[in-house]
């Protein structure tokens, strides 16, 4: 079995007796190792003092303890890419926001400040997206966006402070869609999770422009077990999109977040993401989200760097005519696996869902497609597309397609295509005899292979995306 | 002077010998039109002339301008002012046809060291040429050459051509699959291209281009040689004639 389907269950295992907390406990703990973020490895103390830090309610610190206990009883995953070079007693699971600030600019590696350079990124930015020094400039837009979502309703906050602000409703649904018991790194996200974003549209309320994360106040370079939390109340409209092409500099090689997404009825919403993590990470997000009666899902998303990835974004249909859209791109350069895909739950009658994913694989990089389509008994005329392309550069690289199907209504409409190919000698020599050389000629057919997914994304992303693609191409003589 | 010198040139491809000693020149602002049968190495010999990798020069110059590109990479030569339409130019699906036409036109401008454009300024340079070859407007929307017709294609071929601004032009096949209009606007622009004291090289199966283009020389290819050459009256001989009379043994 390549994803096994875990019962719905939105409890987070058996509950646990919360531990006296006092906080006479934590004055005369030993905090400096923490404060340094040197401090590895992963036991119920740093659970209980990452709750008390946040001084978070009790309800809080009981989830996180029910699922520190689930990790250590659940094992890693027995498919998908080797993840035993992956020491997770050597992993600093939190680090406050201060310890990261701490670092200088001269502590960021070469590559990536080259890299930033390249993007054309500006300096404080790029200093915020490092993790050091000052966090990105709120601009004069964002305050005039901030009002407008006010009087919608919209709610667009830190978790940490929605959780302090908004608590029932943070309550009601924090890891509703992905239980701790969905997997060892669930777990672990539900354990230590640390910084995110909640947002929260109302009903009936139709938000146009992409909302971004760095149009939160005081937003924080992405963390390492940030926690996306969205819910899209009964018709209503939103684009939410997160990250950023340029590599993020985490503080460890570990990323274990969590996106979460609550798409009521009638309603429609679409998360785009652009990840590119370092090169040595692992990189190993859940998303999810649960889609009720004539709702509409979109996953898009690009993922560059990484060590490992493995990321599946997952839609379930739970209401009938509930639709979901994957689309998405992967590039495995050396040394990289990229294991993406796509996972549809197809629940109620007249579901339907479409994948379109797309994989580059080039210098011995390896891109595998990875997905689950399964029709429920209940799903009465359920649909289903999928569709996989795979463009490898060169005879080093590889690629896989793992499709799983599993049907369990007759009446079910599937379509699967897959093709896998490589740059055409002829499209080449064709670009370069207009006077575009190798590599630019190489990274516009990639771009052009790309484009149909690409050309979803707002424009400032899509133009960084053909950027990096750019940059990957680059040094592919010699 | 020669704008274009072959000398003795000897090229295979997958070990298979395809032109064995061809020499030709061709004389700057002249228009020489290549004809042969199928088969005869009139493709190959366009293609080696811009530099196909797939094609291995064993021996033999090919001096463009003064200079020997024998070795040349392909965007070196268009940069040196040597352009080729292509017989069947190839589809890039989603690559958007304005920024591909814009990024090519600055890098053969950077490359010859001239000025680089503004976006506008290129846009309406491109316009004006999009007006001339009767291309509907919104071509530049679309995904290079993707679902093109072949009129379409060969329009597009000609639109780089305007832009690009060669010394010299080879037009490989240009007529194949267009129909009369088609036809017309494209000869009509190779003329224009002629008028601009621009050096022609056609290459083609037909005659039928000529209408448009009075040529000075003709070259006639067969077996991966050069089997004869002389002026305009060649091509009306080949018209009466046939390619077996003037090749010999050749059956078209």
């Amino acid at each position: 079995m390549i994803l096994e389907l875990e019962n719905n269950k939105l409890e987070a295992g058996e509950k646990e007796a919360p531990a006296e907390a006092h906080d006479s406990m934590w004055d005369s703990y030993n905090q400096s190792a923490y404060m340094s973020g040197t401090r590895v490895g992963l036991d119920e103390e740093l659970v209980r003092f990452i709750s008390h830090e946040k001084r978070e309610p009790a309800w809080m610190l009981e989830k996180r303890l029910a699922s520190l206990k689930i990790y250590h009883d659940t094992p890693l995953p027995k498919w998908g890419p080797d993840l035993s070079r992956l020491d997770l007693d050597k992993i600093t699971y939190y680090a406050r926001a201060t310890d990261k600030q701490s670092q200088t600019w001269d502590d960021v590696p070469e590559d990536i400040k080259a890299t930033f350079n390249k993007l054309g990124i500006p300096q404080a930015e790029q200093e915020a997206l490092a993790g050091v020094g000052a966090q990105y400039e709120s601009t004069v837009i964002y305050h005039s966006l901030k009002e407008q979502f006010k009087k919608q309703g919209v709610i667009f906050e830190d978790l940490d402070v929605a959780l302090k602000k908004h608590e029932a409703l943070v309550k009601k649904y924090f890891m509703a869609a992905v239980p701790p018991s969905l997997h060892k790194f669930a777990a672990l996200h539900g354990a230590v999770w640390s910084g995110g974003t909640f947002l929260y549209i109302p009903k009936g309320v139709k938000v146009d422009l992409p909302l971004q994360a760095y149009f939160r106040m005081n937003a924080k370079g992405m963390g390492q077990f940030e926690h996306t939390l969205i819910v899209v109340e009964e018709g209503a409209q939103a684009h939410y999109i997160e990250g950023c092409s340029a590599p993020r500099y985490g503080v460890d090689s570990l990323h274990a977040g969590c996106v979460e997404v609550f798409v009521a009825p009638g309603a429609r919403f679409r998360y785009s993401s652009v990840e590119s993590w370092s090169k040595d990470a692992y990189n190993l997000n859940t998303k999810r989200a649960l889609v009720q009666k004539d709702a509409h899902m979109e996953w898009v998303g690009g993922n560059f760097g990484s060590n490992v990835t493995m990321l599946y974004p997952c839609s379930v249909l739970m209401g009938e005519h509930a639709t979901a859209d994957h689309l998405g791109v992967a590039f495995a350069n050396r040394g990289q696996i990229q294991d993406t895909g796509a996972k549809v739950i197809h629940l109620a009658p007249n579901t339907s869902s479409n994948i379109v994913m797309k994989s580059i694989s080039k210098n011995g990089g390896r891109a595998i497609y990875r997905g689950l389509v399964e029709i429920g008994p209940a799903a009465e005329n359920a649909a289903a597309n999928i569709k996989c392309d795979a463009l490898i550069l060169d005879p080093e690289s590889a690629s896989d397609t793992i499709p799983l199907i599993k049907i369990k209504n007759p009446s079910a409409v599937l379509a699967h295509e897959a093709s896998a190919g490589k740059l055409n000698e002829d499209d080449i020599f064709y670009l370069r005899s207009r006077g575009l050389d190798e590599n630019t000629a190489s990274a516009m057919i990639v771009n052009g292979f790309i484009e149909p997914i690409v050309k979803e994304l707002p424009l400032e992303y899509a133009v960084e995306m053909n950027r990096m693609v750019e940059l990957e191409m680059e040094n592919s003589v010699g | 002077m020669n704008i274009l010198e072959v000398k003795n040139l000897h090229v295979s491809v997958g070990g298979k010998k395809i032109l064995k000693g061809v020499s030709l020149k061709i004389e700057a602002g002249e228009t020489t039109v290549i004809m042969g049968p199928n088969g005869s190495g009139k493709s190959t010999l366009s293609n080696v002339l811009m530099g196909h990798p797939a094609y291995q020069v064993d021996s033999g110059q090919i001096i463009f301008n003064g200079r020997d590109i024998t070795a040349s990479k392909p965007e070196e030569r268009a940069a040196l002012g040597l352009f080729l339409t292509w017989q069947q130019p190839r589809e890039i699906a989603g690559l958007d046809l304005f920024p591909f036409l814009f990024d090519s036109h600055k890098a053969l401008r950077a490359a010859r060291r001239k000025t680089v454009p503004t976006v506008f300024a290129f846009k309406k340079k491109l316009d004006k040429e999009i007006a001339n070859l009767h291309i509907q407007e919104d071509w530049s929307q679309r995904y290079l050459n993707q679902g093109f017709s072949g009129g379409e294609k060969k329009k597009a071929e000609m639109l780089q051509l305007a832009l690009s601004d060669p010394r010299l032009a080879i037009f490989d096949e240009i007529d194949s699959g267009l129909d009369v209009d088609a036809l017309k606007v494209v000869g009509q622009a190779m003329a224009r291209f002629k008028t601009e004291k621009k050096s022609i090289l056609v290459v083609t199966h037909y005659l039928r281009i000529l209408k448009y283009l009075k040529p000075d020389k003709v070259i006639v290819m067969a077996k991966g040689r050069v089997a004869a050459s002389g002026g305009p009256e060649l091509a009306l001989r080949l018209e009466k004639e046939g390619f077996a009379g003037l090749t010999g043994k050749d059956k078209d």
